[in-house]
């Protein structure tokens, strides 16, 4: 079966990732993908006419929990796998993106 | 060519539960940053979400509240995104399932009513919140989890003005149920829209241009004003409109086009593994909708029909949830409803805009403005010594004891007035000649003497009755 995505593609799909691939990287993963999007393609063409979507692979549902607050007091622990902080911030390299202040 | 505006809205409305959507930390705004996280928030591997009920509960709500239908089967899907605010890396949000879609809400523009139709609504989760220097940003992850409702309407809105009607519309039912404070300056309420135009029977929209965190309804329209008159501009010139997000700039009332990554809107979104589907019942349904608190439209009716006010003032009385609560605290404390809706409409609302706070900030209670109220109603202070004693319970003071204290006690007493009666008319022979000779002004007069003679403190009515009285009989 033809390889339903191109280097491009595997290109684009990576920077999306975050994910730097060289060319020799890019050569090798395209027909992996490749192949996995094969498989998707033969399960596409299955008649699912009827057939109620199945969005999680448990049977259970309605898992919730009452809505009380408990206080991790872990904010320390936390703070100190950060790598690195600032008055109890996480520090981060500068955000050069002017989109919107909250990425949303 | 005449041109015709489509505006669409998204709202955000932060809900005010005790703890987070997907965690159980609290949901609390002015802690210490990242206080309020635990590994969940913070996205350590193998932690898993839970899903709070109480925050379904409230979008069910928020859902009836707008005149939606309740989604029965829901699940949760991933929107994918990179950046700080978010250590998942993905926002769990609902993309297939909303929990509510086709709802509505009535304005009313320059008297005419319309319905504005809202296509979904979602559950999800706020980020965190960045700070900027030129060399780092700063990410605080208390607000990460925060349960927010997405508001998304249809295409229905036709003019900044309806833009507006809609957003207050909104924000007022919002209000009354309880689930938000819905405050645009501090971010429980957060505004993005969309404008187009098109030629006048056009069957296709134009091209939309979108704005994020407007953060004003005054804002809201300004921008939507400028936009629209700057489309017609291009369209007229013969130029396309470039479909882009635009930010407004608040200094020069003008929208100006912000760069945008290609490719950043490929949010691949697939659904969410870590929470089982949703099952809602009709009984859950039936039980919230039965919990729900009194709309404002209710509230309305029963101040026209059982309380006797106006159309007018059961208008501007349910403006906000506080004002109507207020109101209706004090009148539960036995104050008569028209003096205290007067109070509130008049006195206590330029005294809000004057200092541009809310009602909950002040020191004022229900409890104290039903005290002055009774205190004028007994007679024990003149309506214009309650100009005096308003300001002492704007200030938290008691009524009676603040006008005790500063002397604003009218004199009622008809054994401590008499004295004062006989006395003026023992020096004002000459009025009592003008009045049997039919001249009712040597009654102002007299009157006027009295209340000279008290230090404007003698209660008018009685001082008029002892005085006609004794004239009479003279």
């Amino acid at each position: 079966m033809a390889s339903q995505i191109d280097q491009q593609q595997v290109k684009h799909v990576a920077e999306l990732a975050k994910l730097e691939f060289n060319d020799a990287e890019l050569a090798k993963f395209t027909p992996q993908l490749g192949s996995i999007i094969d498989m998707f393609e033969e399960l596409q063409a299955q008649n699912t006419d009827g057939v109620e979507p199945m969005y999680s692979p448990t049977d259970r549902v309605n898992v919730m929990r009452e809505d009380v607050a408990v206080k991790s007091n872990e904010r320390e622990a936390l703070l100190k796998n950060a790598p690195d902080t600032e008055g109890g911030l996480i520090k981060v390299p500068v955000i050069m993106d002017d989109e919107s202040e909250d990425g949303e | 060519m005449n041109f015709e505006t489509t505006i669409g809205l998204e709202v955000h409305v932060e809900l005010k539960t005790h703890s987070k959507i997907y965690s159980p930390t609290p949901v609390e705004f002015g802690d210490e940053p990242n206080a309020n996280t635990n590994v969940i928030d913070w996205a350590y591997p193998g932690t898993l979400p839970t899903l709070n009920k109480g925050v379904v509960r409230d979008g069910i709500m928020a859902g009836l509240a707008l005149h939606a239908q309740i989604s029965k089967h829901m699940h949760f899907d991933r929107k994918n995104y990179f950046y700080p605010d978010n250590p998942k890396a993905y926002q769990v949000t609902q993309s297939e399932t909303p929990i509510a879609h086709d709802g509505w809400i009535e304005i009313e523009v320059n008297g005419k009513k319309k319905k504005i139709g809202i296509k979904e609504m979602h559950i999800e989760e706020d980020a965190g919140k960045n700070t900027h220097t030129s060399n780092y940003s700063y990410v605080d992850l208390n607000r990460q989890g925060t349960p927010l409702i997405e508001i998304v309407s249809k295409p229905d809105i036709a003019s900044p003005e309806e833009a507006v009607a809609y957003l207050e519309a909104l924000r007022q039912r919002i209000q009354f149920t309880g689930i938000s404070d819905v405050k645009m300056e501090e971010g429980s309420m957060r505004v993005d829209t969309n404008i187009s135009i098109r030629p006048i029977g056009s069957d296709k929209y134009g091209t939309k241009t979108e704005m994020k965190n407007i953060n004003s309804f005054n804002f809201v329209k300004k921008a939507l004003n400028f936009e629209q008159q700057r489309h017609e501009k291009v369209i007229m010139a013969g130029g396309t409109i470039a479909q882009e997000t635009r930010r407004f700039d608040e200094a020069t009332g003008e929208t100006i086009s912000m760069r945008t990554k290609e490719g950043s809107d490929d949010y691949r979104y697939f659904p969410e593994p870590d929470i089982p589907p949703l099952e809602v019942s009709d009984e859950w349904i039936q039980e919230i909708e039965d919990a729900m608190p009194e709309m404002p439209g209710e509230r309305r009716a029963r101040y026209t029909n059982d309380l006797g006010l106006s159309e007018y003032d059961a208008m501007v009385l349910t403006q906000t949830k506080e004002m109507s609560d207020f109101f209706e605290a004090t009148i539960a404390l036995g104050a008569d409803p028209k003096k205290a809706a007067n109070y509130l409409m008049n006195d206590v609302n330029s005294y809000l805009n004057d200092k541009q706070v809310d009602l909950q900030d002040t020191k004022l209670t229900p409890a104290n403005l039903a005290g002055m109220i009774k205190l004028i109603d007994d007679g024990t202070i003149s309506s214009k010594m309650a100009k005096k004693v308003f300001k002492g319970i704007l200030d938290g003071q008691e009524p009676a004891a603040y006008a005790e204290k500063n002397g604003l006690v009218q004199l009622s007493d008809p054994a401590k007035l008499q004295p004062i009666v006989d006395e003026v008319l023992a020096n004002n022979q000459q009025s009592i000649e003008d009045y049997k000779n039919g001249k009712d002004r040597a009654v102002g007069f007299l009157v006027g003497q009295i209340m000279k003679q008290t230090r404007g403190k003698a209660n008018p009515g009685v001082v008029n009755k002892l005085l006609m009285k004794a004239l009479n009989e003279k």
